[in-house]
């Protein structure tokens, strides 16, 4: 099975601001390989650079080193013409469903603008908006409504029926449910589990949360400070990692439950303790 | 901050020149029939020739404004073409009129402005209705129809205070800052509801700021909070609001010395243009430009001060 | 889906939406404004069909005759027709205000548009030229250009026009600017639309509506400037315009005051109409429902539901009891919107008790209401809040009395907010914001206070306390400033703590440590806590009994290990069936994923 998605030696500097300066190197060297119908989790802390990497992949951060090579092409440095011929098939969910819809389109409005970029409108265009709601499980009326009048977990619906639109390999989500209530990000999380199983889609699926990105990921990249600190598994990285950065992350995530959360704080000092003691010898 | 001071000085040389270039080529090139009007209709042409030599119209305009710009360098900006005075001097000699007439009214209407600006802000209703309502009618009647009123009222009908006129200080101080009272109402009236209304925008800003909630909850007096933190975050923004009403000040005093009659440089630039004394409408023009700049650094520079992450 | 009380409405019929005009027409301000302005427009037009008197024509047998008579309103010291020359005045004055809005707007506009999409040399350029223009006096230089142009008011308004560019430029450029890194241009330049479309679609659309209220308001100014100029005289003599005749009859003003009256009626109800629309458009736009006068009735309302029922008997025994508390905002329809609804819950001393509930859930508003801080419209409805014996309701007011709060906030209840970076005041160093509380509250010393400052970072676990001490909030991390706040919150030594999603707003490790920080001050100081969160991790970490909230109102309550392990009720069973710690992965976690 070939990739979909292998991204070689990447390196992102932002350009410094004012004279003098160097730039913002916010990543270093990055590896991963993303397979079909599969979902690669991405996880780390703010200032990682996870972020980063997902808009790297979709031409909205500035590459300046290695290769990003989507279904056997090189598109690190694509055009916008080159990107309109992507965007069929790498699509994206941002995390803040009240700003990633323009709140003054209606929901249908919204969801055509990716059909008339290819080209498809009139009958055909209403049919795939109506399956695409159906798909998302929006009710139909929603077509002339304004997305201030859904709420957070509706909105994020809308923006997957977006990223859906025109049957995409790869969507890149970045941090599609962090803003969202636990309750809700149940319900989009299934969705997301759902829809891969329906047409064989791959994620790179970034999240700051590792109980989220256990649950759905595949393989899963760590992230600390610009570079990828372990990849593997999502059984082996997510639940015995072997990088302490990974340790000491899966450590500091609290358990529901007191008794378990105690012996968690235990396990954690005693993590911390050896590490300090490795660091120091 | 050295540095950053330097930046500023330089920067505001720099508009100074180009100001002062574009102004000097707009008025100077069309600046034709000086001569003929100074000298009058029946002036014989030998004689309108010699005045041209004399003011030195003859010569190319580039070579005008070269000598111009190296004699304005030392401070020399030349003559009036009408009366023969030195310009500097002029303007000198009215400046004071025009900054006491402006620095009064621009440190009033601060203060009015942020005492209302901060009530309507904190207390809201009537108070800030009033505000609101005072902003639109202070935008609506312009400067120099509040001064007509004003006139109307107070000299014409209550011949309470003079009219029109000037009275030096040294003269008498009480008919002095009567002559006063009048323009410089006129100025404030004109400018401080809008004023108050940017400041109480800007206060409102900073009252929703999480901190002053947290500051709330560590015990300190609302007072407290008021005057020293939330106005410290606001003044900025008032500052500014305060410069940009400075500058409307300077153009606002030029039609209200008129109508006072008050020797100042407005009245000066207003003689002198309908005259078309243009070396004297240049140097009003430069000396002008100059006191923005100055406000300007200095409202910068106190911003400056006021924000630690600028502050070194 | 979660209803949030935002989400009622999608069940509803769509929101009704107006048009601009439709909801212009609704203000009765923007009607009689555009009613106005649209007569003087006609006026302007049709001047030379209504006047009864050719508005130049002079009649030196009729000089400074008053209204009425065949004069309507007078003729003026060379006894020309007044109201003939108010009329074609209209005409000047309107073309004054188009010709200075289309020069702005066409430079201006453009400008600010590339400015703000593409930022670099040109945004620093043109902002360069946009303050220079913006701090030239502007009679002073239009006094220039009648020096080197002569008395043409269409050449004063178009350099009129341009000085006043920077007003458009700033705001299209702040607007653009606001806009162009929102996700959805992110998300239609993934799509591979062009630049062009992007601002034609989604960018201009934000700055449309600015541009007309600025439009508004800049066509009074022009009129203001263009009045100003002629009543200098230094305007074009031989045009009729309401500046020339405020001129003319300040003349004569010891003579006929009423000259004056006239024009100066009619350009400040002119200007001050186009101000007042530009008003009603901006509030058209930001579609504010304004509190209506029905709002005062809706207090006395919220009051007259105030419960004078007593505190229940056992308040006292308790730190902290809150009784029945409803919570509600007057709206403007008279009724009152309730946030919190008949919660009641109690606090011991030394106790940890967690708030959990989602977005909307009422958790946040119900700690706000201990503390006495809620928003100024905020009721209080009904119900007590009784800490250490005191009553904290003022029954009268309807909401926390602050006088009965004074004594208490930041001396004995203490607040440790969500956001740590922006609950710092940022003008002033971490070590006054931490000594000026306790010199207030403790009435030490500032010598003192700075000894236990010192001593209270060094107790939070900062390495550094001298350096951070000295510091701006700025330029410390936002671990460490919730750290300064935990610090704030314990430095009078409280017997309650309020902590709103104190964890929330960082990254996981650094909320372990700040948990393991606030476990540890908890018990060394014996403080009763109030720990609200959306986090059962959190809880299970700190809280040793639980209240779950859901639409405002208290679904269950209990020991944090029977809430945890055997919920009895259904939402608290859904909630934690969320969690994902312990699930299978890859496997559906509420039955149906479209379910709504």
């Amino acid at each position: 099975m070939s990739n979909v998605l292998d991204v070689k030696n990447l390196d992102v500097t932002y350009p410094a601001k004012g004279f003098g300066k160097t730039g913002f190197k916010a990543l270093n060297d990055i590896n991963i390989h993303v397979g079909q119908g599969e979902t690669l989790g991405l996880v780390g802390e703010s200032g990682s650079g996870k972020t980063t990497l997902g808009r790297a992949i979709l031409g909205l951060a500035p590459v300046t080193a290695g290769s990003i090579d989507f279904l056997g092409k090189e598109i690190s440095h694509a055009s916008r013409r080159e990107r309109r011929d992507l965007s069929r098939d790498l699509q994206v969910v941002f995390q803040d469903p009240y700003t990633s819809l323009n709140p003054s389109m209606e929901i249908g409005q919204i969801l055509a603008e990716p059909l008339q970029i290819q080209g498809l409108d009139g009958a055909a265009a209403t049919k795939r908006i109506a399956e695409l709601l159906d798909q998302v499980g929006l009710p139909s009326d929603a077509l002339h409504r304004l997305p201030r009048e859904f709420s957070g977990g509706q909105r994020q619906r809308v923006a997957i029926a977006r990223a859906l639109a025109l049957s995409p390999k790869l969507i890149v989500c970045d941090e599609p449910v962090s803003a969202l209530d636990l309750t809700t990000q149940a319900r989009i999380l299934d969705l997301f589990l759902q829809i891969q199983k329906d047409t064989g889609v791959s994620y790179l699926f970034v999240s700051h949360d590792l109980d989220v990105v256990r649950h759905i990921s595949h393989r899963v990249a760590v992230m600390y400070k610009g570079e990828i600190v372990e990849q593997g598994p999502a059984s082996q990285v997510t639940v015995n990692p072997t990088h302490p950065y990974t340790q000491r992350l899966l450590m500091a995530s609290p358990v529901p439950d007191p008794d378990r959360q105690a012996k968690r704080r235990e396990d954690r000092k005693a993590l911390l303790a050896s590490q300090a003691k490795l660091a120091n010898a | 901050m050295i540095a950053f001071i330097a930046r500023r000085f330089g920067s505001g040389a720099f508009l100074l020149l180009i100001i002062s270039t574009i102004a000097y080529f707009l008025m100077f090139f069309s600046a034709t029939n000086v001569a003929m009007n100074i000298l009058g209709e029946d002036a014989t042409s030998e004689a309108i020739l010699a005045k041209q030599r004399e003011l030195g119209l003859d010569q190319p305009l580039l070579e005008r404004y070269w000598a111009w710009l190296t004699n304005a360098i030392t401070g020399d900006f030349g003559i009036s073409w009408f009366t023969n005075e030195d310009i500097v001097k002029t303007i000198l000699a009215r400046l004071p009129i025009t900054m006491t007439l402006v620095i009064g009214a621009i440190l009033i209407a601060a203060v009015l402005a942020t005492i209302l600006g901060m009530t309507a802000a904190v207390k809201g209703g009537a108070i800030d209705r009033l505000v609101q309502f005072l902003a639109v009618a202070g935008f609506a009647v312009p400067n120099f129809v509040v001064a007509i009123f004003l006139v109307t009222l107070f000299a014409i009908n209550w011949a309470l205070l003079p009219a029109t006129g000037w009275v030096p200080l040294q003269e008498d101080p009480t008919q002095w800052f009567l002559s006063l009272v009048l323009p410089t109402s006129a100025l404030v009236l004109a400018t401080v509801a809008s004023a108050a209304q940017q400041i109480r925008s800007a206060i409102k800003a900073v009252l929703e700021k999480d901190w002053v909630r947290t500051l709330t909850s560590r015990g300190i007096p609302r007072r407290e909070i008021l005057f020293k933190h939330v106005l410290r975050s606001a003044a900025p923004a008032g500052l500014t609001v305060l410069s940009l009403q400075f500058v409307g000040m300077l153009g606002g005093a030029v039609i209200i010395e008129s109508i006072f009659a008050l020797p100042g440089l407005g009245s000066l630039a207003v003689e002198s243009t309908s005259k078309g004394d243009t070396p004297v409408v240049m140097g009003v023009v430069v000396f002008t430009v100059v006191i923005v700049i100055l406000v300007n650094l200095v409202v910068d520079l106190v911003n400056g001060w006021l924000n630690p992450k600028v502050r070194v | 889906m979660t209803t949030t009380p935002t989400a009622a409405a999608t069940h509803g019929a769509p929101l009704v939406r107006l048009s601009l005009l439709q909801r212009i027409v609704r203000n009765p301000i923007g009607l009689t404004t555009s009613i106005f302005l649209l007569i003087v427009l006609a006026i302007a037009i049709l001047a030379p069909v209504i006047s009864a008197f050719d508005p130049a024509a002079t009649d030196t047998d009729n000089l400074m005759v008053g209204p009425g008579g065949a004069h309507i309103l007078g003729t003026d010291s060379a006894g020309r027709d007044i109201l003939a020359r108010l009329f074609f005045g209209a005409q000047t004055t309107l073309i004054s205000a188009v010709v200075v809005v289309v020069t702005a707007v066409s430079i201006g506009v453009p400008s600010g548009l590339i400015a703000g999409y593409y930022g670099g040399k040109f945004d620093g350029v043109s902002s360069w030229m946009a303050n220079m223009l913006m701090s030239l006096p502007s009679i002073i230089v239009l006094l220039a250009v009648r020096a080197a142009f002569g008395p043409s008011i269409l050449i004063s308004m178009f350099v009129f026009g341009i000085l006043i560019t920077p007003s458009f430029f700033r705001i299209t450029r702040t607007a653009v600017m606001s806009v162009r890194n929102e996700l959805y241009v992110d998300a239609a330049r993934v799509s591979g639309l062009g630049d062009l479309r992007i601002i034609s679609k989604h960018i201009f659309t934000v700055v449309r509506a600015p541009i007309i209220i600025q439009s508004a308001m800049i066509s009074g100014i022009a009129i203001s400037i263009q009045s100003g100029l002629e009543f200098l005289g230094l305007g074009d003599s031989a045009m009729i315009s309401w500046g020339v005749m405020l001129n003319e009859g300040f003349r004569n003003i010891f003579i006929n005051p009423m000259l004056v009256l006239w024009p100066g009626i009619v350009i400040s109800l002119t200007i001050g109409s186009f101000a007042l629309l530009g008003n009603a458009l901006r509030d058209a736009l930001e579609d504010t429902q304004k509190l209506s006068s029905k709002s005062k009735k809706v207090a006395a309302a919220a009051q007259a539901e105030v419960d004078h029922s007593a505190a229940p008997a056992d308040a006292a025994s308790h730190l902290l009891s809150v009784s029945k508390l409803s919570v509600g905002y007057p709206q403007g329809d008279g009724s009152l919107k309730k946030v919190v609804s008949d919660v009641s819950f109690h606090v011991d001393k030394g106790e940890v008790l967690g708030i959990v509930g989602e977005s909307g859930s009422g958790k946040s508003q119900t700690a706000f209401s201990i503390l006495g801080l809620l928003p100024g419209n905020a009721k209080i409805a009904t119900g007590h809040i009784v800490f250490d014996g005191n009553e904290l309701v003022s029954t009268g007011e309807g909401a926390i009395s602050q006088k009965a709060m004074t004594q208490f906030r930041g001396k004995r209840i203490a607040y440790i907010p969500q956001e740590p970076m922006s609950n710092l005041d940022p003008a002033f160093t971490i070590g006054y914001q931490l000594v000026r509380p306790m010199t207030e509250v403790l009435g030490v010393s500032k010598k003192e206070a700075k000894v236990r400052a010192l001593k209270l970072l060094d107790m939070v676990g900062i390495n550094n306390p001298e350096r951070v001490f000295k510091s701006y909030p700025h330029e410390v991390s936002g671990g460490m400033a919730q750290r300064v706040l935990i610090a704030g919150a314990v430095s009078c030594e409280p017997d309650l703590l309020i902590a709103d999603e104190p964890t929330t707003a960082l990254d996981v490790t650094v909320q372990a440590e700040v948990l393991d920080l606030l476990r540890d001050l908890q018990k060394r100081l014996g403080m009763g806590m109030v720990l609200v969160t959306h986090n059962f991790g959190v809880v299970a970490d700190l809280a040793d009994r639980v209240v779950v909230m859901q639409y405002g109102r208290v679904v269950e309550t209990g020991d944090v290990r029977e809430i945890l392990r055997s919920p009895k009720e259904q939402y608290t069973q859904v909630l934690l069936s969320s969690m994902l710690e312990g699930k299978t992965p890859m496997t559906m976690l509420t039955g149906n994923a479209k379910e709504q």
